[in-house]
């Protein structure tokens, strides 16, 4: 799991109520780091080659397959999860041909975008994903404090509504895991759903090409000099991770109820039902307050102990900010 | 519908009967060629009694809804159970591909649903064969050999589809009265469940799926379901499906008359491609957002087809409006195709009820010089 790893904010100080950032000129763009998930694939593929529509004023965005090997296999990866490699002590290992072929990439992916934590690290990285989850269009923020970040997910609300786009945020000391975009001073995660693995859905792509877009054009403005205002965003913090009911020997008892199946982000109250096992008995989610549960039934989680996560919500601050 | 397809059709499925239908052939035949004789229709068929039964599941070890079904099935055969003596019909139920479930793949070393050619089945054995044709072999030697005697009297295998396609039964022929009677018991018992009767529309002889090593045999597919996920309505559906499908069984053997009718059958007439960039073969388009979930819609020609990535819309451009059905199949992708069509036609079904213990021992000694 995630350990706190130090980032250093660099270029930010105070001025007024409104924070002076550096220009945020090193921009990605990950797609394939799970190598089923098809919408990021497809449209970094089509950046690469032909990036017209990622072009922005004042900022160098490369478009980069994070996991070629899994893509080529469409499968979310090879010998272990990337999106789970990028830990203090895979990046600082040496050695090499035995490590895990994820392993390598995330070392290489560190040398090219980061080093994680150092100055000379990717400005922002957005990393494309698609759950088999009812989760919309969702951000994923791994820091309450990265105002640059809060003020992008800002933007990008205000600018796809009445649509939504859901922030997400996993700042968890034990639930928090190291992704490859955390090689980046300001990591955003890109979460659409729901999608299965290996399939390509037009109206998935569609949502997650119109969100970058505004995400590239809020970091054109920034670089530009605009001052965006302090603002509030309202965000669904991880609280806990819910695995499914398993029998001694490890095995799936109960599948995640009707009642609760594709209802990402609707309040799960104590009581209400949460799984069903399969001759039809109903198991009640036992928690002691109303909570938001994500990530209902995703695919890839079956293997991590995971039928949902529950969330809290929360509104967080964001101070003004503008291009130091 | 024009009577010389019919009579192309007739002709094909006029072979397919042979050998299996018991006494009434000549009005199979008959039947099948359009000209619905009321008398016909309520004239029965009579069929062997189905006395071994074979439910399957993970043949695709990542179409999770016949895993666990199965897994619930052997759970409850483990159990003793009072009617154990009483029941006249053995059930068999398989988890058909082990490695790939515990892998959670849809295959380990090639498609074990494509394995069940007789040239496979029967082939030389090479140095190092994938594990999926050792295996379908070994599931061969449980549950047939293929066209033989010993072979189960019915094989219902179970899949899930990524394709909005419901509940539909997939199978080779389309004057298996067995499977086309199971399929309407459960229309009656299940009103509510978008349910199909999907037609191959191939000959037995090219026949590759696990569902051909019985005497009668079909796939139950069902979704929308990602693979990897066990949905709960997905799963309560086929359950009722296959529970359904026993108790017809049951009511077959026990010598219930079913009485003929109607069912559309949609029988497949080819597969469409995405477009492809020539020189890395990677798509360059997804199915179109009108058409997508739109299983067992009519596509018209000029029809939204595919958007490309480039946001292009490309159109169908075959002459004859034909069923759309598997729109986006996750799995078929490696395989070539976006989605397939078919041509729907409305099939007449004779009444059917099993045949008596002196029935079937007079068969068995007609069966005996027909081979």
């Amino acid at each position: 799991m995630g350990q706190s790893e130090p980032r250093s904010v660099s270029g930010m100080s105070l001025h007024g109520s409104t924070a002076r950032l550096s220009e945020a000129r090193r921009v990605a763009i990950f797609g394939g780091t799970h190598g089923n998930e098809m919408s990021g694939v497809a449209l970094v593929n089509l950046w690469i080659k032909n990036g017209a529509d990622i072009q922005r004023r004042g900022a160098d965005i490369k478009p980069f397959i994070t996991n070629p090997k899994a893509v080529e296999k469409c499968v979310r990866y090879v010998d272990t999860d990337l999106n789970r490699a990028f830990t203090h002590e895979n990046l600082s290992a040496s050695g090499g041909d035995e490590f895990p072929y994820e392993v390598r990439r995330a070392q290489e992916i560190n040398r090219m975008f980061g080093p994680k934590g150092s100055p000379e690290a990717y400005d922002v990285i957005f990393d494309l994903h698609n759950t088999t989850s009812n989760m919309g269009c969702t951000l994923i923020l791994e820091s309450s404090k990265d105002h640059f970040n809060l003020q992008m997910m800002n933007y990008i609300k205000k600018a796809i509504s009445p649509a939504s786009c859901l922030v997400l945020l996993n700042e968890h000391p034990l639930l928090k895991y190291s992704t490859s975009r955390s090689v980046a001073k300001h990591p955003v995660g890109l979460e659409v759903g729901p999608q299965p693995q290996g399939v390509l859905r037009s109206n998935i792509f569609e949502a997650m090409r119109v969100i970058l877009k505004h995400a590239l054009d809020f970091i054109e403005l920034f670089n530009e000099g605009m001052e965006f205002p302090p603002c509030t965003v309202e965000v669904f913090r991880v609280s806990e991770r819910i695995d499914y009911p398993r029998d001694a020997n490890g095995n799936i008892i109960a599948m995640v109820h009707p009642n609760l199946q594709d209802c990402d982000w609707e309040p799960l109250n104590p009581g209400d039902p949460m799984f069903q096992t399969f001759d039809g008995k109903t198991i009640p989610y036992q928690g002691s307050c109303t909570v938001y549960p994500t990530f209902i039934n995703e695919a890839a989680y079956y293997e991590k102990q995971q039928a949902f996560m529950t969330t809290r919500r929360e509104t967080l601050a964001a101070s003004g900010i503008r291009k130091a | 519908m024009t009577s010389g397809e019919n009579r192309g059709r007739d002709a094909e499925s006029g072979k397919l009967c042979e050998g299996r239908k018991g006494a009434r052939r000549l009005t199979a035949r008959r039947i099948s060629a359009g000209k619905i004789n009321q008398m016909d229709v309520d004239e029965e068929v009579c069929l062997p009694r189905l006395s071994r039964v074979a439910v399957c599941g993970g043949t695709h070890g990542n179409e999770l809804s016949g895993v666990y079904l199965v897994r619930e099935l052997l759970k409850l055969q483990r159990r003793p159970s009072e009617d154990d003596d009483e029941e006249p019909t053995s059930l068999l139920t398989v988890l058909s591909n082990p490695r790939a479930i515990q892998q959670g793949r849809r295959y380990t070393d090639t498609d074990l649903n494509r394995c069940f050619t007789l040239a496979t089945l029967n082939g030389p054995t090479s140095d190092s064969p994938p594990y999926e044709i050792l295996r379908a072999r070994e599931l061969n030697a449980m549950l047939g050999p293929k066209g033989g005697p010993g072979a189960v009297d019915l094989v219902c295998d179970l899949h899930n589809t990524t394709a909005n396609m419901g509940l539909c039964f997939i199978a080779y022929s389309d004057c298996d009265w067995i499977c086309l009677h199971i399929f309407k018991h459960l229309q009656r018992q299940m009103p509510d469940a978008p349910m199909r009767f999907v037609h191959l529309g191939m000959s037995e002889k090219e026949s590759y799926s696990l569902d051909s090593v019985g005497k009668h045999g079909f796939a139950m597919e069902l979704g929308p379901q990602p693979h990897g996920v066990v949905r709960s309505d997905i799963y309560v559906l086929m359950n009722a499906g296959v529970q359904h499908m026993l108790d017809w069984v049951h009511l077959f053997n026990s010598g219930a008359v079913f009485e003929g009718g109607f069912v559309d059958v949609f029988t497949l007439v080819k597969n469409i491609d995405y477009p492809r960039d020539k020189m890395t073969h990677n798509i360059t388009a997804a199915v179109h957002s009108h058409l997508q979930d739109r299983d067992f819609c009519l596509l018209r020609p000029h029809d939204p087809l595919f958007q490309t990535f480039t946001g292009e819309t490309l159109r169908y451009s075959g002459s004859e409006p034909l069923y759309a059905l598997f729109i986006n199949e996750g799995s078929y992708y490696e395989k070539g195709i976006a989605l397939t069509l078919a041509r729907k036609r409305r099939l007449a079904v004779p009444a059917i009820r099993a045949q008596t213990e002196e029935e079937e021992q007079a068969r068995g000694f007609t069966s005996e010089e027909e081979e």
